[in-house]
């Protein structure tokens, strides 16, 4: 097993931790944060955020995938330690899933969001 | 010279016994990134069959923070999330510990693995538990609901206070001769689950004998906010009601729309599984700990290999949390 081959940099350098379980301490405190805030804007839901929309997605909503990209990000990077791993194992994980992922939704969400237009428009009646 | 190229730095022997480690990762650890990967897009079709019925239904969709407000040992206390934020914590500690259980496993410290192994597997535990607990909450409900000839749910408000109000609040008992059927009253009789406590009569003259009820659509306004019927409205459509719906099963729930429990069941139902046999095969390993296994094996692995799919789970309920709960 290789012992001395962590990276113990996150947050690009901007945070060095001394040893490794340091840095998974570093790594919880920091997931924490984040999920208090995707709580805490969940329960408060600011009226700015719920009535603006960008790209048609409400703006709380972008902050909340936005941050569960983050979290995804560091439990991949630190826990699963794909950070220590090489650089084809990282691409090969995500990658492949990011590009499936992002097709399936893709086509998947705009077939529902037709389907609704069709019932929206009347031409089809919903409550019958 | 070989005839063919072999990507192997270790002898050539054991080249089909996992010998040869791409990315410098064992068989094992490779087998299970393939696992993880494809159990990856097992949930993300899960999830995006989810958006799918959601964006067909999205002006009447049920608002997660109005289903999932109650707190173990709380009644009747409005705690929006709260409960599924603690689970969350849970699950992200029990993987703090198993990161750290890797690490010892990497210094050899095989007590220390043990102690961690054994917080791993007592918040998977308590994990488990809560979503039992928050599955019975859902399946009991508390206000109950009408459903239309339609399809569409009504729930039930008080004009005054603005809060939601009980079935068994308004509705008028009357004298019912509807008796729950039994296999040795009918030849063709298939079977019948339990009859709600009240008929959709006793609703509508509940609604119509108290005048500060109001009815509560399923639609949802240009704010996200679920569209309140005037009591004229309430009047003119409680008329449709033909079911009483209580708690959630997998025809109808007292929630909103019908999809809404089936992918709940169905979506976290299949994430407590991974939860639950995540925490056997922990359990499993733990003990291959205290019996030395590992020690004399001469590396920890397998417990860096259960690591990878344990971390998985909680990714996975990463994303569970916010496009169930939160979005």
């Amino acid at each position: 097993m290789e012992n001395n081959t962590h990276k113990l940099e996150i947050f690009r350098g901007l945070l060095k931790f001394k040893s490794n379980e340091t840095k998974i301490w570093g790594v919880l405190i920091f997931l924490s944060i984040v999920t208090i805030v995707e709580v805490a804007l969940g329960i408060i839901k600011p009226d700015v955020l719920m009535v603006n929309s960008i790209l048609s997605v409400k703006i709380i909503n972008w902050i909340f995938i936005i941050l569960t990209i983050v979290k995804a990000y560091y439990i991949a990077w630190d826990f699963m330690h794909l950070r220590d791993e090489p650089q084809g194992l990282q691409f090969s994980v995500t990658i492949s899933l990011m590009f499936l992922i992002a097709y399936l939704a893709f086509i998947l969400l705009v077939e529902g969001n037709y389907i609704f237009d069709v019932m929206y428009e009347g031409f089809v009646s919903w409550n019958f | 010279m070989s005839s063919t190229i072999t990507t192997s730095a270790n002898n050539d022997e054991d080249l089909w016994d996992g010998g040869n480690k791409p990315f410098k990762a064992s068989y094992g650890k490779i087998m299970m990134w393939f696992f993880i990967v494809s159990d990856a897009l097992t949930f993300s079709g899960f999830l995006v069959a989810y958006g799918f019925s959601r964006f067909k239904n999205i002006d009447s969709w049920p608002i997660a923070d109005e289903v999932f407000t109650h707190f173990p040992f709380l009644h009747g206390v409005d705690a929006p999330m709260y409960y599924v934020a603690l689970m969350t914590f849970v699950l992200i500690f029990s993987s703090v510990t198993m990161v750290l259980a890797v690490d010892a496993g990497h210094h050899m410290q095989k007590n220390k693995v043990a102690v961690y192994m054994l917080l791993t597997i007592i918040g998977g535990a308590v994990f488990v538990g809560s979503q039992a607990w928050e599955w019975s909450t859902f399946i009991k409900g508390e206000y109950g609901a009408v459903e239309t000839k339609g399809g569409q749910l009504f729930q039930f408000i008080n004009q005054e206070t603005g809060k939601r109000v009980a079935l068994d609040e308004f509705a008028i008992e009357s004298r019912s001769d509807r008796v729950q059927h039994e296999s040795k009253n009918g030849v063709w009789f298939l079977g019948e689950g339990s009859l709600p406590s009240f008929t959709p009569n006793e609703v509508i003259a509940g609604v119509i004998a108290n005048p500060q009820i109001v009815i509560k659509t399923e639609k949802i306004d240009a704010n996200g906010r679920k569209i309140i019927l005037s009591r004229e409205e309430s009047l003119k459509e409680i008329t449709q009601a033909i079911y009483v719906v209580e708690g959630a099963n997998l025809v109808n729930n007292e929630y909103g729309n019908r999809l809404f429990a089936d992918f709940f069941f169905f979506i976290t139902g299949f994430h407590g599984f991974h939860v639950l046999s995540g925490v056997v095969i922990n359990i499993i390993i733990f003990f291959n700990v205290l019996v030395g296994t590992y020690e004399r094996r001469g590396h920890y692995e397998m417990v860096e290999k259960v690591g990878l799919y344990w971390h998985f789970v909680d990714l996975v309920w990463v994303f569970v949390f916010t496009f169930f709960y939160l979005v």
